[in-house]
């Protein structure tokens, strides 16, 4: 059972005050997006062995959500940081970098 | 026999006597005895008998890792099958009733399957219940039924009589196990200051070093851990535990303790079981090893025991096991159980070493007269329920030239494994050690915690060492390595010096004797507990069977609940020889938790009874409860279903409900619905997305219906939102869907549009809402006085501030029933009241309560969809032909893109019609509508279903809707829905508005 | 208007912790910038309270502010006051993207008071309740068992927990059970 820090509200809180909730960074394709976009953006999903980024909810606790960056083979965690970011910020890359040299996910490395 | 004797026992107080009764008959033992001590000290060697063959069986070991010697303890409310009578401690009535025989222990009727054992063989299972079909439901499965399962479930009757709990704990340093080297290791990492917790599985500490002697420090053993536990209690940061196991090791650090708090005192208040849910910094794994049976024919007799444990019964118990004893090894260890055995006044009458050598200790027996056979092994033991003689022959051969001696107990030792369980569990990778011929824990390769580092430290005999000396200064080293691991910087000292005889080294013996023929090999058990023989494995590796995983599921050797302790090493030893490999090549099977079985009712914990899960109630539960609610579980929720009346059943009182409410006034309990605030600059722009339909223009002071779909264009969730003020929205959703959809805002919110000024906030309890319906519904709210509820004041589809009667309100002019209707809200701590007023008020005008199924029945009477009913999430708003809440004129909306989609847009979709049986009949729930031809499995195609289906009192007939391909268009046309009743229904396509199609009942 | 009434109305139990249900709480939840200055005041004015930290919780008897989140705070005032107290602080809240509710008829508050205090709250929610992790001053939003719930403590011996209404009788009922006689942890 996983323990991550919520970095709003600091706790490190154990997996059953949290929620999973998929897959991190995904970019929404709306109305004028072609099919295949959009399929990908529903359906296709990274399903690595080892570096992973993914959306988790405090959801007993202060409601945010946030971000992990950890291994699925491991479970080492990376790091955690806000929802509000598109993108890995530089810090959890290097923390990765650090650990598993040469990792890449989708288009991040 | 065996029995006690008149001094020694260090943990047994032989002035407290305690009785109990085994199998009826009743005996006396003394505090500190295990229920095996005090049953052997009443020469009850036999207690129990095997799973598969019903052999007699006798208690093996002194520890968790007993396979044979289980018992069902208590009774009734407090009856427990398959308790290992060497971990129950004995307490003053305890009762205990021994499994496996029919109809008693002594005399056994499905012993006769031990003389089939040739026809049961290793993967007997799955050889034998294949062929012939038909003898599956007739003969294997009564049969199986029958005879599966250890032990005797409780009656089913009977509800567990004690109370458990969970406790959450945190500490830098766990240090599972508190025999010399959890001691120690918790001395070296306490001295850091780090917080450590040290538990151990049994009611004493100091494990079993104290039995196999030595000193430490020049001390005896049982002063040092007197000493070292004294001295660990007076610390402030060391928290000690003992009857607590630990039960399993998982990721980050969370490890599970399983402390037995009234076992040995049952009936004394408080909880039975406590689970520790502990987070660990480090784990120091300290748990010790186990001794090895020796695989020789005849080794399941009653009799036959690991040679520690019959020395732990004459050091802790003062229990001999026999009066003349062989004791059988391939390592020095078992020398200090014939010298323990002989000081007591046993006669040894030899020691069977398969090795030609043997170390200090063989001469030190010698010297008190034993006998010592080098290089001889047992070839047999004879005896049925007790061990009458055993044939001596050399290691080397196939078990010839046999010399036979009289005797009536055997100790055996294989060597010692050390218990990597708490290691392995958490993927801890093992080493094979030639030397021990054993697996000990691979410290390059521990198992990784949340920061990638090892957070399992193996101290002690847990990690390979067996001398005394060795294990303390091993755990010395773990204990400031986990507080070093932990962040701690831990005072470097010297481990206390323990000084034990030197031993010889052991060779490893997995055959005695080493090529024994097949008849011996069919007598020797590798697994007592699931009657698993050399034989069976043998068998089992010519029949292909390679990895020891299959091995094991195959010929069922290691399951169970000793889950293998003292077979699996000997197991693969032989699978590996069979095999021609090496043993580590083999492997061993995965280290599962827990350790030992622990009780259901302690994974539980507290939830049970009344607390087994949440029900939440509304402000007016009390008052359902008292006037003949039927609840309906709706989510965590408890609705009334109906409000039933004397003598009437639950249809009656849905019909008179549904019939009432149409005519006079009817009363709902509708503050389950889901109640959001959205307010913002952005709230408009924000629900605009969330909602197929437009919600920023919707006008202060009105509602609108509103439909939501997920993104990937289903149905979600369904509801009334109305303008609060000019930033501010209500938002209304199925009582379901409250937290489910807040969660839905908020990700929404957070994760993509984190820059939009909108705040959401869950206001569903705040409220009691009731829903007024019908014809009398504004004449009682009239009747109550304060705001003007007329048609002018508060028209359909508005809601206004005010006050009915005394009571603060909101109230909105919606109707989920065709009636007539208000939704009242007021605050919850005023609901109640204003409910009794309600009813109070009603009575003039015929007021009666209703519950969820009448609501529901006047919705679909009016052709309302219901989320969950008409929807299953995989359902779109075309498909129910609500195109009309489909915005045309937003450019976006969760959903909207989705929707375009080939196979969303497809016209062969199902869609929704009324269904109008042709009789007058109800449409079974569930049922499905099929078509012309058939598939390629040969069912009739289908061609719909059935999503809602009652009898409607006001209509006096069966109506239904349902998704029909190309309803719609259908028309008037008959559909077949066959029932499980064997009947088929047939039904006309209608509109699905059965009533007031007009809509004018509601607009008044 | 008719007497309100609390979720439990002021049911309590007694074992090795003292539980009791506190009846009725004025409670707003203050959802907005928390670095901002008119909502400082709007905050102060209501509680005498300065915008609590990260997880401080700024109480005495039943006025006080919690921290909830980056963008929530959980305003406490006595019942009979906070309508006013709420109409004032939304008006003073009128110019600036913010969020005040009430929603003081939407929980039960619970105390639980004695020696075992801690380790009744330790059998239920996981987290760490030892002195040197949870301190008066400190709020935890967390699960109890299997419902959501925060907790704060008033002093060294006395938890204050706050649940949803509909709830209470699964909370009030856990915490009889964990706080059953004969049932002291003894780490606490």
């Amino acid at each position: 059972m996983l323990i991550l820090n919520c970095p709003y509200c600091g706790v490190d809180a154990e997996e059953t005050e949290l929620a999973a909730g998929g897959e991190a960074h995904l970019k929404r394709y709306g109305p004028g997006s072609s099919d295949d976009e959009f399929h990908d953006y529903l359906f296709m999903r990274e399903n690595p062995k080892g570096v992973h980024f993914e959306r988790w909810r405090h959801a007993n606790g202060c409601g945010k959500w946030f971000h992990a960056a950890r291994c699925t083979q491991t479970l080492e965690v990376f790091g955690t940081y806000t929802a509000q970011t598109s993108e890995p910020p530089q810090d959890i890359k290097d923390a990765i970098a650090a650990k598993r040299p040469g990792w890449t996910w989708r288009g991040f490395s | 026999m065996s029995t006690r004797l008149a001094k020694q026992g260090r943990l047994i107080n032989r002035s407290k006597q305690v009785t109990f009764t085994f199998n009826g008959t009743s005996m006396q033992g003394y505090e500190g005895d295990t229920l095996a001590s005090a049953l052997l000290a009443n020469d009850q060697m036999m207690m129990g008998r095997s799973f598969k063959y019903h052999r007699p069986r006798g208690v093996v070991a002194s520890g968790a890792e007993e396979p044979n010697a289980l018992v069902g303890l208590g009774q009734g409310n407090r009856f427990e099958p398959n308790q290992r009578t060497t971990t129950t401690e004995l307490f003053n009535g305890l009762t205990a009733i021994s499994q496996n025989h029919w109809p008693n222990l002594e005399f056994d009727i499905g012993a006769v399957n031990s003389a089939f054992a040739r026809f049961l063989p290793g993967g007997f299972y799955y050889k034998m219940f294949i062929h012939p079909k038909p003898f599956w439901k007739h003969v294997y499965e009564p049969f199986i039924r029958q005879s599966a399962g250890l032990g005797k479930a409780p009656d089913k009757d009977s509800r567990d009589a004690d109370t458990y709990e969970h406790f959450y704990a945190f500490t830098d340093v766990l240090v599972i196990g508190g025999g010399v080297a959890g001691l120690q290791a918790a001395k070296a990492a306490a001295s850091s200051g780090a917080k450590v917790m040290l538990i151990e599985q049994t009611a004493y500490w100091g494990g079993r070093a104290p039995v196999d002697g030595g000193t430490i420090d020049g001390n005896p053993v049982d002063k040092f851990v007197d000493q070292l536990v004294a001295e660990l209690e007076a610390m402030e940061n060391v928290t000690m535990r003992n009857r607590c196991m630990g039960a399993g090791v998982y990721d980050h650090g969370y490890v599970l303790g399983y402390e037995r708090l009234t076992d040995h005192t049952p009936g004394v208040q408080g909880p039975r079981h406590r689970l520790w849910r502990i987070r660990a910094k480090q784990v120091v794994t300290a748990t010790g090893a186990i001794e090895r049976p020796l695989s020789f024919a005849g080794n399941d007799v009653p009799g036959v025991m690991l040679a520690s444990a019959m020395r732990d019964y004459v050091v802790n118990w003062g229990v001999t096991s026999g009066e003349r004893v062989i004791v059988a090894t391939n390592n020095d260890d078992a020398y200090r159980t014939a010298i323990i055995l002989k000081q007591a006044g046993v006669d040894v009458l030899r020691v069977v070493d398969a090795r030609d050598t043997a170390g200090p200790l063989a001469e030190e027996a010698r010297q008190l007269g034993i006998r010592v056979d080098p290089g001889k092994a047992i070839a047999k033991v004879k005896g049925g329920k007790r061990v009458k003689k055993v044939a001596i022959c050399n290691q080397e051969g196939i078990g010839g030239a046999r010399e036979e001696v009289e005797c009536d107990a055997v100790a055996m030792s294989g060597g010692w494994s050390p218990v990597v369980h708490m290691w392995s569990h958490c993927g801890g990778k093992l080493t094979w050690d030639e030397a021990n011929a054993h697996f000990r824990p691979d410290p390059e390769r521990p198992p990784l915690g949340a920061n990638g580092e090892g957070f399992v430290v193996a101290a002690g005999s847990a990690n390979g060492p067996l001398a005394l000396g060795d294990v303390l200064a091993d755990a010395q080293t773990a204990g400031e390595a986990a507080a070093n691991a932990a962040g701690f910087k831990p005072k470097t000292a010297d481990a206390p010096k323990g000084e034990t005889t030197t031993e010889a080294p052991m060779e490893p013996v997995w055959l005695m004797p080493s090529n024994a023929e097949i008849s011996l090999r069919m007598k020797s058990w590798l697994d007592f507990q699931n009657d698993v023989k050399v034989s069976d494995v043998q068998l089992a590796a010519r029949e292909g069977y390679e990895s020891v995983e299959h091995t094991k599921r195959y010929t069922t050797l290691g399951m169970a609940t000793d889950q293998g302790k003292l077979s699996n090493i000997n197991g693969l030893a032989i699978l590996a020889d069979a095999l021609d490999a090496e043993i580590p090549k083999v492997g061993t099977t995965t280290f599962r938790p827990p350790y030992t079985p622990i009780s259901l009712a302690s994974i539980g914990g507290e939830a049970r009874g009344e607390v087994f899960q949440p029900i939440r109630q509304t402000p007016m539960h009390d008052w359902h409860n008292k006037n003949g609610a039927d609840w309906e579980p709706v989510g965590h929720w408890r609705r009334t279903y109906a409000y039933v009346r004397p003598g009437e059943s639950v249809h009656d009182a849905v019909n008179r409900e549904v019939k009432n409410t149409r005519e006079n006034l009817g009363l709902l309990d509708a503050s389950t619905l889901g109640k959001l605030i959205v307010k913002g600059p952005d709230a408009g722009k924000f629900l605009d997305m969330m909602y197929t339909n437009m919600m920023s223009t919707l006008k202060v002071g009105k509602c609108r219906y509103g439909l939501m779909c997920s993104e990937n264009g289903f149905l979600i969730d369904d509801g009334v939102v109305a303008r609060i003020d000019e930033d501010t929205w209500l938002c209304h959703t199925t009582t379901g869907g409250a937290e489910r959809i807040h969660g839905h805002m908020e990700e929404w919110l957070q994760t993509e549009w984190w820059d939009w000024k909108v705040y959401v906030a869950n206001v569903t309890e705040q409220y009691a809402q009731v829903a007024v319906v019908g014809p009398n519904a504004r004449k009682v709210l009239e009747k109550l006085g304060g705001m003007d509820v007329s048609k002018e004041a508060l028209p359909f589809m508005e809601w206004r501030d005010g006050k009915i009667g005394d009571f603060d309100c909101r109230a909105y002019r919606i109707s989920f029933s065709g009636e007539l209707s208000y939704e009242i809200a007021v605050p919850a701590s005023q609901g109640r009241a204003f409910w009794d007023a309600l009813i109070a008020a009603g009575q003039e005008f015929g007021v009666m309560p209703y519950g969820t199924e009448c609501l529901h029945i006047l919705r679909a009477e009016k052709g309302f969809i219901m989320i969950g009913d008409e929807t299953d999430g995989t359902v779109i708003p075309q498909d129910l032909g609500l195109h009309w809440a489909l915005s045309k004129k937003k450019e976006d909306y969760l959903g909207k893109r989705a929707h375009s989609r080939t196979h969303m847009a497809d016209p062969e979709r199902w869609k929704l019609v009324g269904l109008e049986t042709v009789d007058g009949s109800v449409i079974p729930d569930g049922a499905y509508a099929v078509g012309e031809g058939v598939n390629a499995n040969g069912q009739r195609n289908m061609i719909g279903r059935v999503t809602s289906t009652y009898y409607s009192a006001n209509l006096d007939r069966g109506i239904a809707m349902g998704l029909i391909k190309h309803g719609p268009d259908r028309m008037g046309e008959i559909v077949e829905f066959p029932g499980t009743d064997g009947k088929t229904y047939k039904a006309k396509i209608v509109d699905p508005i059965f009533y007031d199609k007009d809509g004018e009942k509601q607009n008044v | 208007m008719s007497e309100p009434i609390s979720a439990l109305n002021h049911a309590s139990y007694e074992g090795i912790a003292k539980v009791e249900e506190c009846g009725l709480q004025g409670m707003i939840t203050l959802r907005g910038d928390l670095s901002d200055k008119v909502l400082a005041k709007a905050v102060k004015d209501a509680t005498g309270q300065k915008v609590p930290g990260q997880r401080e919780a700024l109480v005495a008897g039943d006025t006080g502010v919690c921290w909830m989140s980056t963008d929530e705070l959980l305003v406490l005032v006595p019942y009979a006051e906070v309508e006013a107290k709420l109409a004032a602080m939304t008006n003073a809240l009128s110019g600036t993207h913010a969020l005040a509710v009430n929603v003081s008829d939407a929980r039960a508050v619970f105390r639980i008071s004695g020696a075992s205090a801690r380790e009744v709250m330790g059998k239920l929610a996981p987290v760490d309740l030892s002195v040197d992790a949870f301190q008066p001053d400190q709020i935890r939003r967390s699960r109890l068992a299997q419902v959501a719930g925060a907790f704060w403590m008033d002093d060294a011996e006395t938890l204050r927990v706050v649940c949803f209404r509909s709830v209470a009788d699964y909370v009030f009922n856990l915490l009889k059970v964990a706080a059953q006689p004969g049932s002291e942890v003894g780490v606490y």
